[in-house]
């Protein structure tokens, strides 16, 4: 990876002075990764460019750290981290660029603080958002950006663009603030990295963005980004088995969540469901409900506040949205009279699971929709024959609506997870038979909006043991 | 004095300190048959005698009682337990385990007990302790029978004490030792034309005399007939069917277990008042004609059978309504009442039926169970459950299930003699009827630590952690488990060359087996695409009837994760039916006797289903390797140019970026745009089972060769697979294939796999590694990143240890064989899908991923 820094300033060659190395030599410096050098392409009284090239050995980076390789994934061995922009070049910047990097100059001092012309360029630089993003980050802060994208692959043009960008920043400014942006913005565009990130990051990044991160529109993004956390072990096993079928399914279904919500923000539809779900088992004068398909566990977090549900039980298939539901509800610090009513499991309905029998009710929030056509036998014999529950309050897309949404496009599901959405009629169809089949009655309640024609976004059914009552 | 009590039982001591219960224990009973509440007190608190250890000390007793007694162990509580709220909750943990209670009293003078605690320091309490207990004894002993035991022995002196002889008896229902073979009769209810007509289509010499005469039942090859019960009612002649079963019962030439209908009958005959109902009318107006005798010989004949049977080493049950396993071989009140009613959830259906509890979908036992009481059209096996009466007095059939064989035989009702209050086939008017029992795998048959039983490798332990990751991807990802009969174990590669640039090198892998005593293997060219999986079914019907598919399908291809390898079903449903067809062109179907096939393969391009992971990480690193050092050389080059001394940097990018441009090449050798099933090549290596066959039994040249007669039919769509066979003793042999290998990759190959000639080896110290790959020095630059190959990189990669992928290699190659063992065996579903969820579970075990 390699980052320029070109000076037109009259005589260029200070340059020198300001990053404290001499312009007729190249000059290596040991890192804790491999090797920075530093070097000088040009130098001429007009005109002068500062390289920083460093060399990364790729096998050490994992070696390294994990000594033995077992239990890695193969991107650490086949990894871009040699040849990009990454949080590897923060750390050069800090070790080889220090004195510059903090606004010093002894033999030139008021270089130092002076506003002179600029210009960095950034080879391969990793835009987790693009080219919009690498706008939305370094224009705010004055500069003239310049972005130069490459294919992927220009023998397979099909396959798109590839995330590096050769980036270009010129400026009128001193030489420190351009490598403290560097230096905070190149890791928040590249969105990894190659540590862990603890409580010292947070005092780094005070710090290092004194002065301009505070009114910075981006303020936001680029502190979560900076502060990225690490992932959970069994999140690891699960990557480990996605394979070459599916890059990282966490960072895919946080997407994927993020979308469907966009989808449905604007009438604040999770919320509503949520409370009209809460209702329906306020009704069945229910005590002890499953959760079934809990996720970050939202409706727990209400149920839990009303104290006649005397055990709640959330179940998922994802081992990390039980992890992150744990986090949300603070479980570790719920007094212990409420953390005996709830607790967490492990679970997935096309299995029949004997921990589920005996409640009162149970909600399947948005849930059947990720299943496949053909569990759904499965998954109506392990609720309704194995389980069964007295009261289960069940809700899925209504298809029919998806006109409706303007950021939808035409004939795709609210979410890319979605393995099928119904219409009203095919969603009563298939309720009716589930409780003729199972003794249960059923009652359909719309949920949002109801549109005259096309009826309410969502549609809930809520079905009760034994035959019609009343 | 002798005491019999069952083998299995729970035996509770009762009598006050001092009587001798812990000496008596001893000598009637192993160690560890005997739980004493001085042992548990001891065991919480330190302190044997620390009688506010008392409560803890009983939680422990009990809770292991209760273990010992759900495993089948006898268990004997040396305890005083002289009040009733003492032996209560053993009572209880006896009904709840299904065995019988038993109590010996040793009641002996107080005299006795006060000079025997004299003498151990450690009981310092007085005559009064003793003197309580013993008041608290008299009082209840008299109601020990009524508190639920079932045996109650009484001993008075020391005398009697020291006389005891103990004897345990074989439960009733304990018939192991037999083995048959048997033929397992349902429903006969008074058919009795019919029950002959079965008996003598199965082989047996039956003597009718009429009336009075001796009835008679005789198998030349000494079958045993056994009657599931429900002899009598609704039928035309239930007086001859009697006759006949007690006197073939008599004669040792059948068994017979109590339906309900029959203990009804035997209720009323001794006069008790019942309803007369459900066509117990017919039976006592046929036996109103019969003699008093005989009335009295059925009533005792019934009441005498036992409520179930295990039989043949414990893989055979029988009972009239079915058997639990934890249930099988215990003896209680509501083991009979299970065998005689089954269970019902409490409800009734729409035609007022009680609803029954469906015991069969949840069972996992090991012995078959098969009973009857419950009629439906057809005989289905659910989870190794059977229910054989097929509704015979209703107009449908009577049915034998022969044991070992497992063959159902049938004779078809002369006529309808009753009609069922619930229609027994399903028709339009009532709308579909009982469902059919379909097996839904538990969450117990996957979830924590498993331990597998596998034929090859006897038990494979899956670790909790990695069930788990397994679990979601099974549920969320996964195909139909009912297509899911296999999954495909990962691959080791040989051991690291010593060749200077090369990690890989075949004559590591000839070496391996070598020394394992293999002299002859099979080199094959290693595809490089993605690994699928094909089941063929041969129509829509065989989906439906074997793998019990009914969507229509007639087959699948999926990915070594059992993903559906195609989200376009049309592209699929074609591939399937070119493979099919080019099975019906081959004539497989009837040289295998079989209507589907199961396929192991690769399927080409790589890029037609590793999209993902070419385009996120093989073209990324390419791209980005490229941007960083081409322009890394570009500042060098001019830096060089004006003299700057970094020409050694220079020259090091410069072959970097070479290196990297080898890899770009490297990875785009196995892409190619799939526009449909033009551009997609299916390779098949492995035809790994057909109907009742793994054909794990033959060597790889068969399979060779029998796949090569497939792809012949197809060769636009099917390659057959290149491949040598090599003896790793001969020189030659080996260079010669040495040489196709530096051809192979020489022409940008992946490599080859090296396989024992058999598909199953044992070597010196167990099973053999089943394959090996050689993968070629440039392929390796995708697995081991664009600069592997330069010599510091090389020598630091060399240090791999391959002990952990080598044994996960085997684990998955036995789970997935056993898979496909189960499958053809017709076991049920969740038998199948445990093993395929192990080689999942397997797969997310930590393993350099590069190997």
């Amino acid at each position: 990876m390699l980052l320029t820094i070109t000076t037109t300033h009259r005589p260029a060659t200070d340059l020198g002075f300001l990053l404290h190395k001499h312009p007729g030599r190249a000059q290596a410096f040991d890192l804790a990764f491999g090797r920075a050098h530093v070097f000088y392409p040009e130098a001429s009284e007009e005109r002068c460019t500062a390289a920083l090239l460093l060399e990364i050995a790729p096998i050490g980076l994992v070696r390294g750290r994990q000594g033995s390789g077992e239990g890695a994934i193969l991107e650490q061995y086949v990894s871009d981290r040699p040849y990009v922009a990454s949080s590897f070049m923060s750390v050069a910047i800090a070790q080889v660029y220090g004195t510059a990097l903090n606004g010093r100059c002894s033999a030139r001092p008021e270089l130092a603080s002076a506003r002179i012309p600029l210009e960095a360029t950034v080879a391969a630089l990793p835009s987790r958002g693009g080219e919009q993003m690498l706008r939305r980050l370094f224009e705010p802060l004055g500069y003239t950006v310049g972005v130069r994208g490459r294919m992927l692959d220009e023998r397979f043009p099909e396959w798109g663009g590839s995330p590096y960008h050769t980036l270009t920043l010129e400026s009128e400014r001193r030489l420190s603030e351009l490598l403290t942006h560097l230096y905070v913005l190149v890791p928040v565009l590249d969105d990894q990295k190659h540590y862990w990130v603890g409580q010292e990051e947070i005092e780094k990044l005070l710090r290092r963005g004194e002065g301009w991160l505070a009114d910075h529109p981006a303020r936001d993004l680029i502190v979560s980004r900076y502060l990225k956390r690490q992932r959970g072990l069994a999140r690891e096993a699960i990557r480990r088995l996605a394979g070459e079928e599916e890059g990282d399914p966490d960072a895919s279904a946080e997407a994927r969540d993020e979308e469907e919500s966009r989808v449905e923000e604007r009438v604040g539809l999770h919320e509503q469901r949520l409370g009209t779900v809460l209702s329906v088992l306020r009704q069945s004068g229910a005590r002890r409900v499953l959760d079934l398909g809990c996720g970050e566990g939202r409706l727990i977090q209400l149920l839990l506040r009303d104290r006649s549900f005397t055990e709640i039980v959330g179940m998922d298939v994802s081992h990390a949205a039980l992890e992150r539901a744990g986090e949300r509800l603070h479980l570790d610090r719920l007094p212990p009279s409420d953390r005996k009513r709830v607790k967490l499991i492990h679970g997935s309905l096309a299995y029949r699971d004997r921990r589920l029998s005996g409640y009162d009710a149970a909600a399947v929030v948005e849930v059947i929709e990720h299943l496949d056509p053909y569990r759904l036998s499965a998954f109506e014999r392990a609720l309704f024959e194995a389980a069964r529950p007295r009261t289960v309050v069940l809700t899925t897309p209504n298809i029919e609506y998806n006109v409706r949404w303007e950021t939808l496009p035409a004939g795709r599901f609210r979410h890319r997870d979605h393995r099928f959405e119904w219409s009203r009629r095919e969603f009563r169809e298939w309720s009716a038979g589930v409780a003729e089949r199972h003794g249960y009655s059923v009652r359909y309640l719309p949920v949002g909006p109801e549109d005259p024609e096309v009826g309410p976004p969502t549609q809930m059914a809520v079905f009760s043991l034994g035959r019609e009552v009343g | 004095m002798k005491i019999t009590i069952p083998e299995l039982c729970l035996v509770v001591l009762v009598g006050p300190s001092g009587a001798g219960k812990s000496t008596f224990a001893r000598r009637h009973f192993r160690p560890t048959e005997v739980l004493s509440s001085d042992f548990c007190r001891g065991l919480v608190s330190d302190d044997e005698n620390d009688q506010a250890a008392t409560g803890d000390a009983f939680d422990v007793l009990h809770y292991i009682a209760g273990k010992r007694l759900a495993r089948g162990r006898l268990t004997v509580v040396d305890a005083t337990n002289v009040q009733p709220e003492a032996r209560s909750p053993l009572v209880a943990l006896a009904r709840e385990r299904y065995v019988l209670p038993v109590a010996i009293v040793l009641d002996l003078p107080q005299r006795l007990c006060h000079e025997r605690n004299r003498e151990r320091p450690d009981r310092d309490f007085g005559p009064a302790v003793i003197e309580r207990q013993s008041r608290q004894l008299r009082r209840s002993a008299r109601g020990l029978e009524r508190e639920g035991f079932r045996y109650v022995y009484r001993l008075s002196t020391p005398e009697e004490v020291e006389a005891v002889e103990l004897v345990r008896q074989p439960l009733w229902n304990n018939l192991r030792h037999e083995h048959g073979p048997f033929d397992v009769i349902g429903d006969v209810h008074g058919c009795f034309a019919e029950l002959v007509a079965l008996l003598r289509e199965l082989g047996y010499e039956v003597k009718v005399p009429g009336g009075e005469g001796e009835y008679s039942a005789r198998h030349p090859e000494g079958r045993k007939a056994v009657f599931l019960g429900d002899l009598v009612d609704r039928g035309p002649d239930t007086p001859s069917v009697l006759r006949l079963v007690m006197a073939t019962a008599r004669s040792g030439d059948a068994l017979c277990v109590p339906g309900n209908h029959d203990v009804k009958l035997a209720r009323k005959l001794r006069g008790r008042d019942v309803r007369i109902t459900h066509g117990l009318a017919e039976s006592l107006e046929q036996l109103a004609r019969e003699s008093e005798g005989f009335r009295a010989e059925v009533a005792e004949f019934i009441e005498g059978l036992v409520s179930h049977y295990v039989l043949d080493d414990g893989k055979l049950v029988v009972a009239h309504a079915g058997m639990r396993e934890e249930m099988q071989g215990r003896s209680s009140p509501r083991v009979r009442d299970f065998a005689l009613y089954g269970e019902t959830t409490g409800e009734t259906d729409e035609f007022g039926l009680p609803v029954r509890y469906d015991w069969a979908s949840e069972y996992r036992g090991r012995a078959v169970v098969v009973y009857g009481h419950t009629p439906a059209p057809e005989p289905e096996w659910v989870n190794g459950t059977i229910n054989i009466d097929t509704g015979c007095v209703f107009g449908g059939r009577l049915t034998a299930l022969r044991w070992p064989e497992r063959e159902l035989v049938s004779v078809q009702a002369e006529r309808t003699y009753a009609r069922p209050v619930r229609p027994l086939a399903p028709d339009a008017a009532t709308g579909p009827g009982p469902r059919p029992a379909e097996d839904l795998p538990d969450l117990q048959d996957v979830l924590g630590k498993r331990l597998i039983a596998t034929a090859l490798m006897g038990n494979l332990t899956v670790r909790e952690e990695n069930a788990t990751a397994a679990l979601e991807v099974m549920s969320r990802f996964a195909v139909d488990p009912r297509w899911l009969i296999y999954l495909p174990p990962t691959m080791s590669p040989s051991e690291t060359s010593r060749e200077p640039d090369l990690l890989e090198h075949p004559s590591d892998a000839f070496r391996y087996y070598r020394n394992e005593g293999v002299p002859v293997v099979v080199c094959e060219e290693k595809h490089m695409g993605s690994r699928a999986v094909l089941v063929v079914c041969r129509d829509e019907r065989v989906a439906r009837e074997r793998f019990g598919v009914e969507d229509g399908s007639t087959g699948i291809c999926y990915t070594r994760t059992g993903r559906r390898f195609f989200e376009d079903a049309a592209l699929e449903a074609e591939l399937l039916a070119r493979v099919r067809a080019a099975l019906d062109a081959c004539g497989l179907w009837k040289e295998l006797g079989t209507d589907w096939a199961c396929l192991d393969c690769e399927l080409m391009p790589w890029s037609a289903k590793a999209q993902q992971l070419l385009r996120g990480q093989y073209a990324a690193v390419g791209a980005a390797s490229q941007l960083g050092l081409s322009a890394a050389v570009q500042a060098l080059e001019r830096a060089v140019a004006r003299g700057v001394d970094a020409e050694e940097l220079l020259e090091r990018t410069r072959r970097r970026q070479e290196m990297a441009t080898r890899y770009v090449e490297a990875y785009r050798r196995y892409c190619w745009p799939v526009g449909s099933i033009r551009d997609l090549r299916l390779a098949p290596f492995h035809l790994l089972a057909t109907e009742g066959r793994v054909h794990a039994d033959k060597d790889h040249e068969w399979h060779l060769r029998t796949l090569a007669a497939i792809c012949r039919e197809d060769p636009d769509l099917l390659i057959q697979t290149p491949h040598r066979r090599v003896d790793v003793t001969d020189e030659a042999s080996q260079r010669e294939s040495m040489t196709w290998w530096e051809e192979l990759t020489g022409r940008g190959g992946e490599g080859i796999v090296v396989k024992p000639l058999e598909f199953v080896v044992r070597g010196r110290r167990g099973p053999v590694q089943p394959a090996l790959k050689s993968r070629s020095r440039e392929y390796l630059r995708i697995i081991y990143g664009p600069e592997y190959t330069a010599p510091e990189n090389l020598a630091r990669l060399r240090s791999r240890s391959l002990g952990r992928k080598r044994s996960l290699a085997l684990r998955e190659f036995e789970l997935g064989v056993e898979a496909l063992g189960r499958f053809v065996r017709r076991e049920p579903l969740h038998r199948v899908h445990e093993c395929v969820f192990g080689v999942l579970a397997l797969e997310s075990e930590p393993v350099d991923p590069r190997l």
